[in-house]
């Protein structure tokens, strides 16, 4: 306890809500209330309705959504894949090759998306592989740019797994093949489903490099916002938005509930 | 999740009927019928290495080759002298750097303030909302700038308070920065601030509760007690979390590309137009190499704080157990 007096207290705990509120509560409170307006003239939106739900359940938002749900779901499968093996491949290295190993699936996160998507724009535009137009590119774009965080949740993964399970399945005759397949990944499940999640979210939310790459028939929900609000629709933006939003928020805790029940198996 | 078991004891079968020149490294373990062949380690990194320099490294480098290849044919520095020369570029370079520089101070010293109180002067609910706060995290950060509409837009929360409270015309609002630059900082300081609050909530959490009783006890103040206790630990985390939220908003563009102003033109943005809107290719890929050197470089100090942070709380733990 850094203060001791209640009236400190009390002072501390205002400052906090006068900064937390308007920060970060307010946003989300605002998008939840423009989402049901037709107007918003006055301090508070007017003409509650909910045509802007109804829109969604059919037609190009629709389409939109169902879009960023298998882009997130491939996107996040792929880069589990190459992550969890990278940090699988990585745990037996040391020194130099680490570091090395480390630095390059880390480097994503450094480059600016809108680079990513330039790059693939530019070296996938021509033969051998013609992506340029096909919604795989979209695919790919989003895996290269989650891929960083699955290599690092699973590399946390791996430094906190307790070695005496493999050492004692090893000392017992276990090929390493086995005791990865029988030992490590049950172990691991729980940090490989929070991994999932967490791409599953990144993914659905990627606007920067998918706005230099989707094809026409191919357009995910951030671009569909985008275009929403671009155009003036901003109440219709913002129920694609609260969507988006729910549909993150179900992904993430049936990730966590997994963990969870995982984690008492 | 099934793929990644499967791929791998497949990967092992191959790997194990190649001829094992090297040595293993490690004894064979006891009751074996023979000592396992092994494959170097490093030979099994080199799959997502083979995709990943596929997939994101070669493409890098292919912007770097086309940001020298004009549109006329041949190889030249034209591209980069043209692009040098814009003013536009010019100013999306300053843009980038000061925005980027103004919203991380803004990010640090929110998150300080509010990581303070969560972690020193708790209350009943604190952690629901330190978790609200990773949920936060989870969600793409144009959705601030849509919400700031609502809240700052011509017609929204604020101006519309105004037309209640003066019974001026809808839409006569004073307020209207969202399409400056101040929106955009508005914007990534609100969007950026869990970045900083994490790791300074991890580290608080490792200050000795003991310490600031004893300096109180000794008749600290809480300014005090902040300032010589318990900033000394922060700063680490500090570090760590202010160059990280520096590259992000660096590299940062769904904000801007909502904010829908021209007068806001940042780096990834000039990539943008330059590519999708004017379809001058090599004057994007100057853009983008001059982005990704400014990012990267940060990006490298900010792992290299990052690995000084690691071991310096790992010290501390291994003392105080």
């Amino acid at each position: 306890m850094l203060v001791h007096s209640r009236g400190g207290r009390w002072t501390a705990w205002t400052v906090f809500f006068l900064l937390f509120l308007p920060v970060f509560a307010l946003p989300f409170l605002v998008v939840l209330m423009a989402s049901f307006a037709t107007n918003w003239s006055g301090a508070f939106p007017s003409h509650p309705t909910l045509t802007h739900y109804q829109d969604i359940t059919k037609g190009d938002s629709l389409n939109a959504l169902t879009t960023s749900l298998w882009t997130a779901l491939a996107a996040s499968v792929l880069a589990l894949v190459v992550g969890g093996w990278a940090a699988l491949a990585a745990e037996r290295l040391r020194g130099r090759q680490r570091r090395l190993l480390d630095t390059l699936f880390m480097l994503p996160v450094a480059v600016p998306s809108v680079v990513v998507g330039l790059s693939l724009l530019v070296a996938f535009s021509k033969p051998p592989l013609l992506l340029n137009g096909t919604r795989e590119i979209v695919i790919l774009a989003h895996t290269v740019l989650v891929t960083a965080f699955a290599y690092q949740s699973v590399s946390a993964a791996l430094v906190r797994l307790d070695p005496a399970y493999e050492q004692s399945a090893a000392s017992l005759g276990a090929r390493p093949a086995y005791v990865l397949w029988r030992i490590r990944v049950p172990l691991l499940l729980p940090s490989l489903t929070a991994a999932a999640g967490l791409c599953f979210a990144l993914s659905m939310g990627e606007l920067s490099a998918t706005m230099m790459l989707y094809p026409p028939d191919w357009l995910p929900l951030p671009v569909q916002i985008y275009g929403a609000t671009n155009r003036g629709s901003l109440f219709t933006g913002a129920a694609l938005a609260v969507v988006l939003m729910v549909t993150t928020l179900i992904v993430l805790l049936g990730m966590g509930r997994i963990r969870t029940r995982a984690s008492y198996r | 999740m099934a793929r990644t078991t499967h791929t791998l004891p497949v990967l092992d079968e191959r790997a194990a009927g190649t001829p094992a020149d090297a040595a293993p490294k490690s004894p064979a373990p006891h009751g074996s019928p023979r000592p396992p062949r092994t494959v170097p380690g490093w030979a099994w990194a080199l799959p997502p290495v083979a995709a990943l320099g596929y997939f994101f490294l070669y493409p890098l480098f292919l912007v770097g080759k086309q940001s020298f290849s004009p549109d006329s044919g041949g190889h030249s520095t034209e591209p980069w002298t043209d692009v040098i020369e814009e003013e536009s570029f010019r100013k999306a370079l300053w843009n980038t750097v000061w925005i980027a520089v103004g919203s991380t101070a803004g990010c640090l010293l929110l998150g300080f303030v509010l990581a303070l109180v969560i972690a020193f002067v708790p209350f009943p609910g604190g952690r629901a909302l330190s978790r609200f706060i990773d949920i936060f995290l989870a969600f793409p950060s144009f959705l601030i700038t849509l919400a700031l509409l609502f809240l700052y837009g011509t017609v929204g929360m604020a101006n519309g308070l105004w037309t209640d409270v003066t019974g001026g015309a809808s839409g006569s609002g004073p307020i209207d920065f969202l399409r400056t630059p101040w929106g955009v900082l508005l914007a990534e300081i609100t969007y950026f601030t869990p970045f900083v609050m994490r790791p300074l909530l991890a580290a608080f959490s490792q200050v000795e509760t003991a310490q600031l009783e004893v300096a109180s006890s000794l008749g600290a103040r809480a300014p005090r007690i902040v300032r010589q206790v318990i900033l000394p630990e922060a700063l680490p985390s500090l570090a760590a979390g202010g160059s990280l939220v520096l590259v992000l908003c660096l590299n940062e563009f769904g904000i801007v590309l909502f904010t829908g102003a021209k007068g806001v033109t940042t780096l990834p943005m000039l990539v943008y137009s330059k590519a999708i809107l004017d379809g001058d290719y090599p004057g994007a890929c100057v853009v983008a190499v001059v982005a990704v050197v400014l990012s990267v470089t940060l990006y490298g100090l900010y792992r290299a704080v990052v690995a000084r942070t690691a071991t310096l709380t790992g010290g501390a733990r291994r003392a105080g157990a």
